[in-house]
């Protein structure tokens, strides 16, 4: 395809779900005002959200949400045969994310609370990386359109594609919020990877670390910083595991 | 005519969510024709098991990327319910343009995105944008109006950020209140362009009679709470909601079923429209009246119509509800609670239909037990009955395979489903 500028050759893109809300996929389709120019870049094959279109020739596949069934599992790796590229695309595929909550419990007593005890196959939730390679992440619950259409536009161009090294604290002060933690709140600010423009904290509600954790954190001074003002050990659990996304970084 | 005929959709298209459509026509006689939903689990009533209340509307709100909003209302209702919190007058408004912005929303991206392509013949919005590009930048101008609400009374389009138990963490910036005014009254051009469309359609006639089920309070067009009331002349309280939901599980389907008087009822954008048109804006009810949608209607294919005519009505009622935020002090939007234990519903209408969060808390304010109850859910069975009605009457008109076919895909996307979000 041509521009003035540049003669570019749009992806041939497809767009998937598995356990997840759709939300990150609904994204695609916001920012109303650049969407004739976003799906430009692109050659949809498939999308089964907003097209009767399917087809499997694709070279990019964005891939939505965690894994819970077998069929996903067989699903999934049949995209990673075609996909040249997979996009692990929203924190459900990056980390697990509010899915994982489920594992806290036995498989049985899930079924048992929501479907009386008749059988319905689940099974624990896991990432998109505990059963294929994935190529690229782009955390986000949900994405951030933006940094998206920087990563697409980077995927067209050969470029290469990066996503913020710091933490969202650095964005949060940028847009010169009080800090959450002088009023008395913990925020995962401190340690979450940046990119979100700190749209929660900046809507006065601590960040949950959607982005999981942002490159050579010092988990031990932000435990510290958490007891020094001596704020709730059990709140600290509950937001670091909301998402799955600090799995690595266990609380002691 | 002795005729066999066998359709079998797998994950159809154009809705959100995973669903299966089966139809099987043997010598003539219909053997089946059903709905099934296969979406995955996710368990929702299980995780929230433990959360404290305070961070629970940013999980539940995570059952629908498309009514985000709905869901955390409808967890901060129950919750404020449970604990006898209430919320100051000023979050109660911005709340209630919260959903209208959702709605909205919402309710464009299924016109445009998902319904418009079948009555145009293309197969997604895509190729609508080239064909009938004045039609899609409409559609697109009234979705991004919608997200734009959303982002300034919530801090984001998707996801809310500062709907709190309590009220708001955040007041809304009355210099984007003002462009949000500006930019209605470019918007309204866009609903001339979609009432236009719509109202030249075919929309295919059928008719099965059913029980709508909606919010209702007795006087405004219902959002957010209210008795809880059904065509056929149940009226419960809004803690009553087991009498009007019956949930069951159907073996072939992964999201539950539900049923009130009879077999089956609806509930969205037709349901609140049959249960409470005279509530409308005056506007909306003109737009009603052009486009031939008068209560009670029983076509499930008028629910296209029915949600532009709500469209109509949230542009106009947004208009007076920001107006009033911007004459209104914001300096109170937050009630400060202490947890306690507490047993409540929080009913709203998402743009689906009626959509209850049923909340029990303890004494620091976690939550024990909870029960959600989706539109979708309470849709499927009626979904699964009127297939079978369109089937049976297709057939006595002698339509193509390829006809049933489209026809059926048409009805189950006019309900709108948010498969995903029914199997929570």
């Amino acid at each position: 395809m041509k521009n003035p500028v540049y003669t570019f050759e749009k992806l041939k893109f497809a767009s998937f779900e598995f356990t997840c809300c759709e939300g990150c996929q609904l994204q695609l389709a916001n920012r109303e005002a650049s969407l004739a120019e976003f799906f430009g870049l692109l050659d949809v094959r498939t999308f089964r959200e907003i097209s009767s279109e399917k087809h499997d020739d694709y070279d990019v596949a964005f891939v939505e949400g965690s894994i819970s069934r077998s069929d996903e599992i067989e699903r999934l790796l049949a995209i990673r045969r075609q996909a040249k590229t997979l996009v692990a695309f929203g924190t459900c595929a990056c980390f697990g994310g509010v899915n994982s909550l489920k594992n806290r419990y036995p498989i049985e007593e899930c079924i048992a609370e929501v479907y009386d005890g008749q059988p319905v196959e689940t099974l624990p939730v896991r990432k998109i990386s505990d059963i294929v390679k994935v190529d690229l992440s782009i955390p986000g619950c949900p994405v951030a359109k933006k940094e998206v259409e920087r990563i697409v536009v980077s995927l067209v161009t050969g470029s290469l594609v990066t996503l913020p090294k710091y933490p969202v604290c650095v964005e949060c002060k940028e847009q010169l919020n009080t800090c959450l933690f002088d009023l008395g709140e913990i925020c995962l600010g401190p340690i979450t990877r940046a990119g979100c423009d700190a749209v929660c904290t900046t809507g006065k509600t601590p960040c949950l670390g959607c982005r999981g954790p942002a490159d050579d954190i010092n988990f031990p001074a932000f435990l510290e910083l958490v007891e020094k003002r001596g704020l709730s050990r059990r709140d600290l659990k509950e937001k670091l595991g909301f998402y799955n996304a600090f799995e690595a970084y266990p609380c002691p | 005519m002795k005729r066999d005929c066998s359709i079998d959709i797998r994950h159809l298209t154009r809705v959100e969510g995973h669903g299966n459509i089966r139809i099987t026509v043997s010598g003539g006689k219909l053997l089946e024709a059903g709905w099934a939903v296969v979406e995955t689990p996710r368990f929702f009533e299980v995780m929230v098991k433990g959360m404290s209340a305070e961070r629970v509307p940013f999980l539940t709100s995570r059952i629908c990327g498309i009514c985000s909003i709905s869901h955390a209302l409808a967890s901060i209702r129950a919750l404020e319910r449970a604990m006898l919190i209430a919320p100051p007058p000023a979050a109660e408004t911005t709340r209630l343009l919260a959903m209208h912005g959702e709605t909205l929303q919402s309710h464009a991206l299924h016109l445009f995105f998902l319904a418009a392509p079948d009555f145009a013949g293309t197969s997604g919005v895509l190729p609508l944008l080239e064909s009938q590009p004045e039609l899609v930048r409409a559609g697109l101008g009234l979705k991004e109006l919608g997200n734009e609400i959303s982002a300034v009374t919530t801090g984001r389009c998707t996801h809310p950020v500062s709907l709190v138990v309590g009220g708001l963490s955040k007041v809304p910036d009355k210099i984007r209140l003002q462009q949000l005014l500006d930019m209605i009254g470019e918007r309204k051009s866009a609903l001339g362009i979609a009432c236009d469309f719509f109202g030249t359609l075919d929309i295919p006639r059928f008719e099965r009679e059913t029980e709508f089920i909606s919010l209702h309070n007795g006087a405004t067009y219902p959002f957010i709470g209210g008795d809880l009331l059904s065509t056929d002349g149940v009226r419960k309280e809004e803690n009553d909601y087991l009498p009007m939901t019956n949930e069951y599980v159907a073996e072939f389907s992964t999201s539950k079923f539900t049923r009130c008087s009879r077999e089956s009822s609806a509930a969205g954008a037709l349901a609140r429209f049959n249960n409470n048109s005279g509530f409308l804006h005056p506007e909306a009810k003109k737009a009603a009246e052009k486009l031939g949608l008068r209560p009670i209607c029983h076509n499930p294919f008028m629910c296209n119509i029915a949600q532009l005519v709500e469209c109509v009505h949230i542009l106009y009622d947004a208009e007076t509800l920001i107006q009033k935020l911007l004459d209104t002090d914001l300096s109170d939007i937050r009630t400060p609670f202490a947890p306690k234990a507490g047993i409540a519903t929080g009913a709203v209408e998402a743009p689906r239909g009626i959509l209850y969060h049923h909340m029990e808390t303890d004494e620091e304010g976690k939550v024990v037990k909870a029960d959600c109850i989706i539109p979708t859910t309470q849709n499927n069975a009626n979904i699964h009955n009127d297939l079978q009605a369109l089937a049976r009457q297709a057939l006595q008109e002698g339509k193509s395979d390829r006809n049933i076919e489209k026809l059926a895909e048409m009805l189950v996307r006019s309900y709108d489903p948010c498969i995903s979000c029914s199997v929570h």
